[in-house]
C-alpha cells in the first residue's frame, strides 16, 4: 500500500499544543506595516503527537541502517556508532550551549574542540586542523581554497589540478568551486596513478594534487612518496581526500606520506553517525606552512583559559555562520578518547582484515578489478554475470549486471555495496565490510553473493526482477524526472480534506 | 572500548585463508612504501570512565538549559517537543547513509519530500531541495547560483546582513572574485531607494536578510518591487520562526529563498549540526544545488521516491555540477519534518507571536532603565539592539558571573560600537528570568 504523506493524513483541527499561549499580543503588533506581514499563511499537517510518531516509526521501518544489519557501502565506511557518543551529544551542558556564550562559559566545549584537534594533528601528522568545515566536500573546498591562497600569497597563479580517473565525483566538482580547472590522471593497469603519466601532466601551471589513499579500488598507492615529491618540485601542493582512512588509521600518517593538506570525515572513519546523509564532519588538517590561511575562528589555549583565534590576516575566511558541526566533533572525540591509539589501530587492522578475507571468498565467483592484496574495500566487476554465454553453453543470455545484483542482495538480506563506482571498472561493485561486522555476517554475505553468482547461471529472470519483498519494488526513476513531482502541493479549497 | 567482535579464532581463520599469520603483515606494503611515522600515545578508557571523563568536561560549561539566554544572532532557542528527540534515535534513520538504494530508503526519501513540501510551504516559493549545511552556506550557493543563471559577477548585500553570513558568502566565492557592494542601512532597515540607487544592469543579485542582523523588519516588499523591476534576482535569508507572522519571502517576490533551519527543532549545539533551507522559482531548478527527492512509481504502480534530477549533481556532472555539495543534513531536515508536523499550523504561529510578544515586553521593562535607550526606530520581531550607558562587554561579564547569558555585545563584530547590545528573547523567556535580567541589569549599570 502507498504510505500516505504527512500532509495526506492531516485533519482540521486535530493538534496539540507545546508551548503556552500567554498574551497574545502587545500593541506594538498594531504598528506593524500591514506589509511586513505574511498574507497566506503556510499549509502545516495537523495531527496528534501520536500519529505523528506513529508515521514517522513506520516511515523508520522502510529504512535501512547499520543498526539493521550489514552495510558495506564501498567507500562510505559504515560502522557500527557508539552509544556513549549519542548519550553525551544529547547532554544540555553541551547541546543547550549558544555558540556566542562568552568562551569563559564554554570551556568545556573549547576544551574537547582544542583536544579533538590535536588528536586528529598526531593521527595525521598535520600542524593543526580546522574543525569547521561541515562535510568532506566542504572540507575539500576548505583544502583547496587554502591551496588557491597559498599560491596567490606566493606570487603565481596556477589554475591546474590534477585528479586521478578513479577520484570521487566531489574532487572534480569542487577544483571548479575553488576555481582550477581538472587534469585527469590516468591509472595504470595496476590500478595505482601511472607515473609517467602524472609526469607529462606537471608543469609550472600545477597547483596541486587531490588523492585518496588507499584509492577507490581499495589499492594503496605504494609511489606515494614519488608522487607528492613529484608536485612539490614543480611547486604544487598534495592534497589527501581522507574518505579511505580507515584503512590506515593509527598506524599510517598522511603527513608522512608527503601531503601538505588533510581531510577526514569524522562520520566515517572516527565512527559518528551517517544520519541518512548527513550531518557529519570534514576537519581539515595542514601543515606549517598552509597554518596562515586556515579558516576562522581557531580554538587556542590562552592565559585565562581556552579562547577563540578570529583575527588571523591571511585566513581563506569562514565556511559556516559558527564553528562546524559542533556535536559531530563531540561523538567523534568521544570515539577516538574510547578506543584510544590502540584501539584504532585495532580498527585498520580488521577493516583490511575483513576485506581481504570477503575479496578471497569472492574472487572466485566475481571478477576482481585488480588481483592480490587490497586494504579496506575491493571492487569486483559484474562483467562476468553481464556477458552472454558462449554459444557453446547453450540456454540463455545472463545479462546480469551490477544493478541487478544489488537488488538480488537486499532479498537476501544485506544492503548492497556501492556500484558503477569508480567509473574505471565496468559493472563495479565496490564492497567495504569495516572493522565491526563479525565473521558470521562476512560468510553470510559471502554465501550470498555466491548464491547470486550461481542464480546468475540458472535464473538470470530472478535477478532482473529483485528486489521481490520491499514496500515498492524498482522505481522508474527516468520517468520520475520527466514527470517532476518534488513536492506535495495542497488541493484547491473546498476539497473536503480541511487543509 | 572495542567494537571489533573479531576473536582470536576468527581472526585465525580470516588470515589462515590469506595464508597470513599476523595482521601487521596485511600492511607489509604500506610499511615498505612509507618512512615510520611516529605514532601518537592516546590512552583508552571504558565507558564508564569516559563517562566520568566526560562530565567533567561537561560542568565546565554550566547548565545552558537553566541559565536564562537573552542571545540570538544566528542561533535561536526554542522550545523543542520530546518526541523530535526520540524519532532522531531511530537506528533506521541515525544509522542509514544516502538512499542509494531507494527500495530500502523510502523512510529516508518520504521524509525529504515532506521537508522539501514544508520548506516550499514555509518560503512561499515553488521547490526546495533537501537541505544545505546550514544557513551561511546556503546563501553562498544562492549567490553562485545567481551568478551562474544571470553570468553577471555584480552582487548588492544589505549591510545588515549577517556578518558571519556574508564572510561565508565571500569565502564561497573567492574564485569568482564577484564585485560585493553593501547596501548601507543607516537606521537599521535597509532603504528600497537605496537598494534602486546601487543596482545596475551587470547587477547578479541583490540580497537582504529578514528579519535581519539588529532584528529588524526590513522593508522586503518595497526591496522586492525595485528589485523585480530590473534584471537582478532577489535573495531574500528569513528567519523561519518569523515565518509564522512575516510575509515569506516568495510574497515578496523572492527569486531565491534561504534560511537557517535551527530554530525549526534543532538544538543550539555550539554552533552545529545545523540546516541550510534552499528554495528557488521552478524555473531556476536546473540550477539549483543539493538533493532533491521526487515521486516515482514501480512497474506494479506503486508510489514511491527516489533521487531525482542528478545530472545537476557532482556524482555524475564531476567538475561541471552545480555545487561539490554531496550530502545534505538529512537527520536536521528530519528534526525539522517532524518539528512542523507536531506544531502544525496553530502551534507554528502561536510560538511566533510569544515571540514577538516576549520580545517587546522585554524591550519596554529594559527601557526603563536608566541611560537604556533603542539604537533603532524599527519594528522588530524578537531581537534589538539597545544602546547601554557603559561598555556592553562589561555587562556582559559581570551578568555572566550572576549566571545570565547577557545580550550579544556588538563590539564583538564591529569594535567601535561599543555600548550597543543585541538583545533576543524566544517563547523560552519567562517572565522570572526576565526579572532576573532587569536586576542584574540594573546593579550592572548602577
Amino acid at each position: 500500500m502507498n504510505e500516505r504523506t504527512i500532509f495526506e493524513k492531516s485533519r482540521t483541527g486535530r493538534q496539540t499544543c507545546y508551548v503556552p499561549e500567554r498574551e497574545r499580543f502587545h500593541p506594538a503588533f498594531y504598528m506593524l506595516p500591514q506589509e511586513a506581514l505574511r498574507q497566506r499563511a503556510p499549509v502545516l499537517p495537523e495531527l496528534t503527537e501520536g500519529e505523528v510518531v506513529r508515521h514517522y516509526t513506520n516511515l523508520a521501518r522502510k529504512n535501512w541502517g547499520v543498526d539493521v544489519g550489514f552495510y558495506p557501502l564501498g567507500s562510505c565506511t559504515m560502522k557500527y556508532n557508539p552509544r556513549l557518543a549519542e548519550q553525551i551529544a544529547a547532554w544540555p551542558e553541551f547541546s543547550a550551549a549558544h555558540p556566542l556564550r562568552p568562551t569563559r562559559a564554554a570551556q568545556g566545549w573549547l576544551r574537547v574542540l582544542y583536544e579533538t584537534e590535536r588528536m586528529l594533528c598526531e593521527l595525521c601528522g598535520m600542524a593543526r586542523f580546522t574543525l569547521q568545515p561541515s562535510a568532506g566536500a566542504q572540507g575539500e573546498l576548505c583544502g583547496m581554497l587554502m591551496i588557491r591562497r597559498y599560491h596567490m600569497d606566493q606570487g603565481s597563479r596556477r589554475n591546474i589540478v590534477i585528479v586521478p580517473d578513479s577520484a570521487h565525483g566531489t574532487n572534480p566538482a569542487t577544483c571548479s568551486l575553488a576555481g582550477f580547472q581538472v587534469a585527469v590522471c590516468p591509472s595504470g593497469p595496476d590500478g595505482l596513478v601511472d607515473i609517467a603519466a602524472l609526469k607529462r601532466l606537471l608543469s609550472k601551471e600545477v597547483a596541486g594534487i587531490m588523492l585518496t589513499n588507499p584509492n577507490t579500488l581499495g589499492l594503496f598507492e605504494r609511489d606515494i612518496q614519488t608522487i607528492c615529491s613529484l608536485v612539490h618540485e614543480v611547486g604544487g601542493l598534495a592534497y589527501y581526500d581522507g574518505a579511505n582512512f580507515n584503512a590506515l588509521v593509527g598506524r599510517f600518517r598522511p603527513g608522512d606520506m608527503g601531503f601538505d593538506v588533510v581531510h577526514l570525515n569524522l562520520h566515517k572513519t572516527f565512527g559518528t553517525p551517517h544520519g541518512g546523509g548527513g550531518p557529519g564532519s570534514g576537519p581539515v588538517g595542514v601543515t606549517e606552512r598552509l597554518e596562515p590561511f586556515l579558516p576562522v575562528p581557531l580554538v587556542r589555549k590562552g592565559p585565562e583559559g581556552f579562547e577563540y583565534e578570529e583575527h588571523r590576516p591571511r585566513t581563506i575566511g569562514r565556511l559556516h555562520a559558527f564553528g562546524g558541526n559542533a556535536l559531530v566533533v563531540l561523538r567523534a572525540y568521544t570515539y577516538l578518547r574510547l578506543l584510544g591509539a590502540e584501539g584504532l589501530r585495532e580498527v585498520s587492522g580488521g577493516a583490511v582484515m575483513a576485506a581481504n578475507y570477503l575479496k578471497q571468498r569472492l574472487a572466485s565467483a566475481y571478477q576482481p578489478s585488480h588481483p592480490g592484496r587490497c586494504m579496506h574495500e575491493f571492487v569486483l566487476s559484474a562483467a562476468r554475470q553481464l556477458a552472454p554465454r558462449s554459444p557453446g553453453e547453450g540456454g540463455n543470455e545472463r545479462g546480469v549486471r551490477a544493478l541487478d545484483i544489488a537488488k538480488r542482495l537486499i532479498d537476501l538480506g544485506f544492503h548492497p555495496p556501492t556500484i558503477y563506482f569508480p567509473l574505471t571498472v565496468p559493472e563495479a561493485l565496490m564492497i567495504e565490510p569495516t572493522e565491526t561486522e563479525n565473521l558470521e555476517t562476512l560468510d553470510a554475505f559471502a554465501e550470498a553473493m555466491l548464491q547470486i553468482a550461481e542464480e546468475a547461471e540458472t535464473s538470470p529472470e530472478v535477478l532482473h526482477r529483485a528486489p521481490h519483498h520491499t514496500p515498492v519494488g524498482r522505481l522508474d526513476e527516468v520517468a520520475a524526472a520527466k514527470d517532476l513531482n518534488i513536492r506535495w502541493r495542497p488541493p484547491h479549497k473546498g476539497a473536503d480534506d480541511g487543509l | 572500548m572495542s567494537f571489533v567482535p573479531h576473536t582470536r579464532e576468527d581472526v585465525a581463520r580470516m588470515l589462515g585463508a590469506l595464508g597470513l599469520s599476523e595482521v601487521d603483515s596485511l600492511f607489509d606494503e604500506v610499511r615498505a612504501a612509507l618512512p615510520p611515522g611516529v605514532m601518537p600515545e592516546m590512552p583508552r578508557a571504558s565507558e564508564l570512565e569516559l563517562r566520568h571523563h566526560l562530565w567533567d568536561m561537561a560542568r565546565l560549561n554550566g547548565r545552558p538549559d537553566q541559565t536564562p539566554c537573552f542571545r540570538g544572532a544566528g542561533a535561536y532557542e526554542h522550545y523543542l517537543p520530546a518526541a523530535v528527540s526520540h524519532l532522531l534515535s531511530r537506528g533506521e534513520f541515525l544509522t542509514a547513509y544516502t538512499p542509494y538504494q531507494a527500495e530500502i530508503s523510502q523512510g529516508t526519501l518520504q521524509v525529504m519530500y515532506e521537508f522539501q513540501s514544508l520548506v516550499c510551504e514555509l518560503l512561499g516559493m515553488e521547490v526546495a531541495n533537501a537541505s544545505m549545511y546550514d544557513g551561511a552556506s546556503a546563501l553562498a550557493e544562492a549567490a553562485l547560483m545567481a551568478m551562474r543563471i544571470t553570468h553577471k559577477r555584480r552582487l548588492l548585500i544589505s549591510e545588515a546582513v549577517h556578518p558571519h553570513w556574508v564572510e561565508t558568502l565571500r569565502t564561497y566565492t573567492a574564485n569568482v572574485d564577484p564585485e560585493i557592494v553593501l547596501v548601507s542601512a543607516p537606521d537599521g532597515a535597509t532603504s528600497a531607494s537605496a537598494v534602486k540607487a546601487g543596482l545596475n544592469d551587470e547587477t547578479a543579485a541583490v540580497i537582504v536578510q529578514n528579519p535581519n542582523v539588529f532584528g529588524v523588519i526590513e522593508p522586503i516588499r518595497q526591496i522586492g518591487k525595485v528589485v523585480n523591476s530590473s534584471p537582478a534576482l532577489y535573495i531574500v535569508a528569513a528567519y523561519p520562526m518569523a515565518l509564522g507572522m512575516l510575509a515569506s519571502p516568495g510574497e515578496v517576490g523572492a527569486d531565491i529563498a534561504v534560511g537557517e533551519g535551527q530554530p525549526l527543532g534543532l538544538p543550539l549545539s555550539y554552533g552545529g549540526p545545523y540546516l541550510g533551507l534552499f528554495a528557488t522559482k521552478i524555473e531556476h531548478l536546473r540550477q539549483m544545488p543539493g538533493r532533491i527527492a521526487g515521486v516515482a512509481h514501480d512497474a506494479q504502480g506503486r508510489r514511491g521516491y527516489v533521487m531525482t534530477l542528478q545530472a545537476r549533481e557532482q556524482h555524475i556532472r564531476r567538475e561541471r555540477a552545480t555545487s561539490n555539495i554531496c550530502s545534505n543534513q538529512m537527520l536536521c531536515a528530519l528534526a525539522t519534518t517532524v518539528y512542523l508536523a507536531l506544531m502544525g499550523p496553530r502551534g507554528f504561529r502561536t510560538v511566533a507571536e510569544q515571540n514577538f510578544v516576549v520580545a517587546h515586553h522585554l524591550a519596554d521593562r529594559l527601557l526603563e532603565l536608566p541611560g537604556c535607550s533603542p539604537r533603532y526606530q524599527q519594528p522588530f520581531f524578537n531581537e534589538f539592539v539597545l544602546n547601554l550607558p557603559a561598555a556592553a562587554e562589561d555587562v556582559e561579564r559581570e551578568l555572566w558571573d550572576d549566571g545570565i547569558v547577557s545580550g550579544l555585545p556588538l563590539s564583538r563584530w564591529w569594535p567601535e560600537r561599543k555600548g550597543e547590545m543585541l538583545f533576543c528573547a524566544t517563547e523560552m523567556i519567562t517572565e522570572a528570568a526576565i526579572n532576573r535580567l532587569v536586576a542584574a541589569m540594573e546593579e550592572a549599570l548602577g
